[in-house]
């Protein structure tokens, strides 16, 4: 489905990714996990056309991408929910939730899709025409979860959806990511939760200072020593 | 000072204000978006002054063929002044285009001061094109119908200008209003203004959003310019400055980047300057609209409506 070819993203002078390269099968929960700074929000920006990348190839259902600006990759079916929620403020959850289906016409798939996003998330039911801002961190990354699946993405991509959360709450997203795998959107996930991210992925990706370190499938990077003393705070 | 010296410049102020209001709405529309003040905004207001009048030179000169059915009868006499209006706000608002295109975008990226400085870098190019290439002399806007007093009451009068500028005024606020509350591409200059990454995220094409803020803002200013030019009876290459400035006072009054905070700054500013001019003197107008914006700086700066919602990060 996603395919990413020795990768190069420069902020400025700096190489941020160093040709990184990766894939993404159709129905998969792929993580991409790493230490701060290690290049997992570029990679997701670079995606997601907010960053322009200097070198390398990113092709989504065999048609190449890298270089488009955010709405023509969105147009594309990669949705993003961004680091920190990025939720709009001064609008009320309703107008937020009607933003992600921006690009939509069909009145109808809108209006079943609401509803789909309230049976996930009931709180935002209840708070529809309260103000964004006004939410607590769990209902905004709520929020920013239906919003996304209201553009009705095939390709679902999660940063950092923990941040921040009070342990209940990261869990009740994590159901809930992979319920939304279950129905068939394919997730690409990047989290500092190492554990929690590889107990649910299918496979995942170890990040470290902008170049693909190790890869395999979530069990096999919980059992690895290296992933087990870096980033699960063991040894 | 007697009341019906109160009531006239109750009524002076409200006129002033509409003005004031349509030109504050494009420093808060591109504030709210690109969080920068638009210097040249000032010269969008003259440029349609000059627009308009050129449009009314033409269209009414002997010369032209249909002249005769402009100023003939009333009927004629309002589609003139609609296509006067509808030219300036079209021609201005593509001018704010390109000079987005030209002289902002190149400086997206860059330190905030940049864009503001390539701004007056452009207010004084266009001051000093108009001079240079149209005249350094104030040029008389002709009055096509008579202005005169429509209604009188407590021994003030309104003449039909006044009401002409405030009833348009009015509609393009209740207009612009609608659309960016109401309409989904509204709502998309609203998402684009709150947080501008997540709404390229939505699918939403930023620098659209962004050209539309350009066209809407000096469209809005050029009407304000015509007005300026109909009311005071001329037009001259300076004229942008102090109504700009007066404006910009009006925008931040109410609450930069908050569009009622704008409409309702500029009718404000415009009736507390009128009554200064009568309950002290003309001259002091400009006095008391600065006054206003230093002490609105220094104890609400978040202006009148300014951001009043908790925000959680």
């Amino acid at each position: 489905m996603l395919t990413v070819t020795n990768l190069k993203t420069c902020y400025g002078k700096i190489e941020a990714l160093k040709g990184i390269s990766l894939t993404v099968n159709e129905g998969e929960i792929v993580t991409l996990i790493g230490a701060n700074g290690a290049g997992k929000s570029t990679t997701l920006k670079t995606l997601s056309g907010q960053l322009v990348p200097t070198a390398g190839s990113i092709e989504f259902e065999g048609v190449k991408i890298a270089g488009l600006p955010a709405h023509k990759v969105t147009q594309k079916g990669i949705i993003q929910v961004p680091e920190g929620r990025r939720i709009f403020s001064r609008m009320t959850v309703l107008e937020n939730l009607d933003m992600g289906a921006y690009l939509r016409s069909d009145k109808e798939g809108i209006k079943a899709d609401l509803e789909h996003v309230f049976e996930l998330f009931p709180r935002l039911r209840e708070r529809l025409a309260q103000k964004g801002g006004t939410l607590s961190g769990g209902e905004q990354q709520m929020l920013a979860m239906g919003r996304a699946l209201m553009a009705n993405p095939r390709l679902l991509m999660l940063d950092e959806p923990s941040m921040g959360l009070a342990p209940v709450v990261v869990e009740t997203i994590f159901e809930i990511i992979e319920k939304l795998n279950q129905d068939g959107i394919t997730i690409l996930l990047v989290e500092q939760n190492a554990n929690l991210a590889l107990s649910i992925a299918d496979r995942g990706y170890v990040l470290e200072t902008g170049q693909m370190k190790l890869t395999g499938t979530g069990e096999e990077l919980l059992a690895n020593e290296d992933v087990r003393k870096a980033y699960l705070g063991e040894g | 000072m007697t009341a019906d010296v109160i009531i006239q410049q109750l009524v002076n102020g409200v006129t002033l204000g509409g003005m004031y209001a349509l030109i504050a709405l494009g420093y808060t529309l591109v504030y709210g978006i690109l969080l920068m003040i638009n210097f040249a905004h000032s010269e969008m207001f003259m440029g349609g002054a000059y627009v308009g009048l050129g449009m009314l030179l033409l269209l009414t000169s002997k010369s032209f063929p249909a002249h005769a059915f402009f100023t003939g009868s009333a009927f004629g006499i309002l589609v003139l002044y609609v296509i006067v209006f509808a030219v300036a706000a079209i021609a201005i608002g593509i001018l704010g285009m390109v000079i987005e295109r030209v002289a902002y975008r190149p400086l997206r990226h860059a330190p905030r001061l940049a864009p503001l400085i390539s701004a007056i870098g452009v207010s004084i190019f266009l001051q000093n094109a108009a001079l240079l290439w149209i005249d350094s002399k104030a040029i008389p806007f002709p009055r096509v119908f008579p202005v005169t007093p429509l209604v009188t009451f407590a021994g003030a009068s309104v003449n039909s200008l006044q009401i002409l500028i405030v009833a348009t005024s009015l509609i393009l606020l209740f207009v612009l209003d609608t659309f960016i509350s109401r309409t989904r591409v509204g709502k998309a200059m609203r998402a684009t203004s709150q947080d501008r990454e997540a709404a390229g995220l939505m699918g939403i094409d930023i620098n659209y959003v962004i050209s539309l803020a350009f066209f809407i803002g000096p469209a809005l200013g050029a009407v304000a310019g015509v007005f300026h030019g109909m009311y005071y009876g001329a037009v001259v290459f300076s004229m942008g400055f102090i109504p700009g400035i007066k404006s910009f006072t009006a925008a931040v009054l109410g609450g930069i980047g908050n569009l009622r905070g704008a409409m309702l700054g500029g009718f404000l500013l415009g009736i507390v300057e009128s009554l200064a001019a009568g309950f002290l003197s003309t001259g002091y107008k400009d006095v008391v609209a600065f006054i206003i914006l230093i002490l609105v700086l220094i104890f609400r700066p978040g202006g009148l409506l300014g951001e009043s919602v908790v925000e959680k990060v």
